[in-house]
């Protein structure tokens, strides 16, 4: 692999730009692998990559459906955050958050990432205490979070409406080591580091069916033939169940729609992502100058990556009460993601009732921050077969065992 | 926009005049049930790529709990149902079996 740096700009810049090469390498399926993973978004490659970092176990297939980075990873608003109540959701986001701080220089890839804060703001009461409460738990975790006036909201963002009819700020928990980062690069870096590791990235692959032996996994079946492998582990999203179902194990889970979208670019107007919980939207300004706008899930189960109309209503009409002055911006952009939603807005990582089949899912639909992080300790657990400290406490069986990580409470619906 | 035929009171509903209620049909252990049964009621869902049989409440119409059978890959409504019943009634199955077929 060619390493990316100024120096080779400017030599590419003087031949015609003639010397890139791809930046991973197509790949046909071996016969077999040490570990196969389904799925090549952001926790799939990520999982890769910190397998063959960490643990030197570099005998990788990573299988894709349908194009590398084209689920949940190119879909969300890129906001990257770990300011949660629970303890060990504390531990992973804030594992991922600092992960994200180097990434670019880890990779050699620049994934664009921008500390410029996160702002949550509190609309009700009830919501202020639930904040405060955060902060204070955050100063135990080591998360660096306060919880600031609503003067200070409108330092931060000058064009925010604090005294909305609805919902008046009454301050917000800020974190200003949270922000965004470029999702698609996130996946392209990780895809890179790993194909020159020697991992096989396999794209337009799709699963048809897992083979076990005395209740062991043996291999995979795909659209492009048969593959054993060791170990599997499946790292799907919204498609968990379907895997898991061909594994033979069912999950808590359920799949949804979750939607957002992006409005014509404008000049730099706001350099802090906002959330708005109680009026289910939030909005970041993207570097193109597009306002990038996510709003609450679906109810019901849904696979076709289109949401319900009447919720971009929803999320539009908080937001311009939040944000007067984009109500007369055009949308340029609306999609949806299906997203995997657990019965208490916890992901999953974990072994599964299937011998050396492991799961990493249920990220619903607050994935994105996560990926290095969910990467670092489901790596952990693919490699020793158990799962290390970060993962130890998502595991399936807290559902059976009433262990909950409740963030459903804790982060309302925007997680 | 998903509408569907609420069974008592005969409206197209929009979605936004509905609550939707998970999985229909979940049969429901409570105490003296075993481990595997308790967790299967209360988290464990089928979740198909394809029909979903599920509860809805006509919440703002006649405010009661019905049935409907949804595609979930074409968000197709193949039928919906009262809720009194332990499962789907014979002309929801056949269509499900004529899909299938």
């Amino acid at each position: 692999m060619k390493h990316y740096s100024a120096f080779a700009i400017a030599r590419e810049a003087l031949r015609g730009h003639t010397g890139w090469e791809r930046a991973w390498r197509k790949a046909t399926p071996k016969k077999k692998y040490d570990v196969v993973i389904v799925g090549a978004g952001g926790h799939g490659l990520a999982t890769a990559y910190y397998l063959g970092k960490n643990h030197g176990i570099k005998n990788v297939a990573i299988i894709e459906k349908g194009w590398l980075g084209g689920g949940n990873t190119g879909r969300n608003t890129t906001i990257i955050r770990s300011n949660y109540l629970q303890d060990p959701s504390a531990a992973i986001y804030e594992k991922a958050r600092s992960l994200y701080e180097t990434l670019s220089q880890d990779l050699n890839y620049n994934i664009m990432f921008s500390p410029r804060g996160v702002l949550m703001l509190a609309q009700t009461e009830h919501e202020a205490r639930g904040y405060k409460r955060t902060a204070h738990a955050n100063a135990l975790q080591g998360v660096d979070t306060e919880f600031v006036s609503p003067e200070r909201v409108k330092e931060l963002c000058p064009i925010i409406e604090l005294s909305g009819p609805r919902y008046p700020v009454l301050g917000a928990l800020w974190q200003a080591r949270a922000g965004t980062a470029r999702h698609d690069a996130v996946a392209w870096g990780y895809a890179r580091a790993c194909s020159d590791m020697g991992m096989d990235i396999i794209q337009k692959c799709e699963v048809t069916g897992v083979r076990s032996d005395n209740g062991q996994v043996s291999g995979v079946e795909t659209s492009q033939g048969s593959i054993d492998c060791d170990k599997l582990c499946i790292v799907v999203a919204g498609h968990s169940g379907h895997l898991a179902e061909m594994a033979g194990f069912r999950l808590p889970v359920e799949s949804v729609a979750l939607q957002a979208m992006v409005s014509e670019p404008i000049k730099p107007c706001m350099d802090v992502v906002v959330m708005a919980n109680t009026v289910h939207g939030y909005m970041s300004q993207s570097d193109k100058g597009e306002m990038v706008i996510g709003g609450g899930a679906d109810g019901y189960n849904n696979y076709t990556q289109r949401g319900s109309f009447h919720h971009i209503e929803e999320t539009v009409r908080a937001l311009i009460e939040t944000f007067p002055m984009i109500s007369r911006l055009k949308m340029l952009r609306q999609w949806g993601g299906i997203v995997d939603m657990t019965g208490d807005r916890s992901p999953i990582i974990s072994t599964t009732p299937l011998g050396n089949c492991f799961i990493n899912c249920g990220w619903g639909t607050g994935g994105f921050k996560a990926i290095p992080g969910s990467g670092w300790a489901t790596a952990e657990m693919v490699a020793k077969g158990e799962p290390g400290p970060l993962a130890a406490e998502f595991g399936l069986n807290r559902f059976r065992e009433g262990r909950f990580i409740d963030e459903s409470v804790a982060a309302g619906v925007a997680h | 926009m998903l509408i569907l035929s609420c069974p008592y009171c005969g409206v197209a509903a929009d979605e936004t005049e509905l609550h939707p209620g998970g999985e229909g049909h979940l049969v429901r252990h409570g105490p003296g049930s075993s481990d595997d049964e308790f967790e299967s009621y209360l988290f464990l869902r089928r979740n198909p790529r394809g029909v979903h049989v599920e509860r809805w409440r006509h919440v703002h119409g006649c405010g009661k709990w019905f049935h409907a059978a949804r595609d979930t890959m074409t968000m197709e409504v193949i039928g919906t149902y009262p809720a009194q019943v332990s499962e789907p009634p014979s002309e929801i199955l056949n269509a499900l079996g004529a899909r299938s077929a």
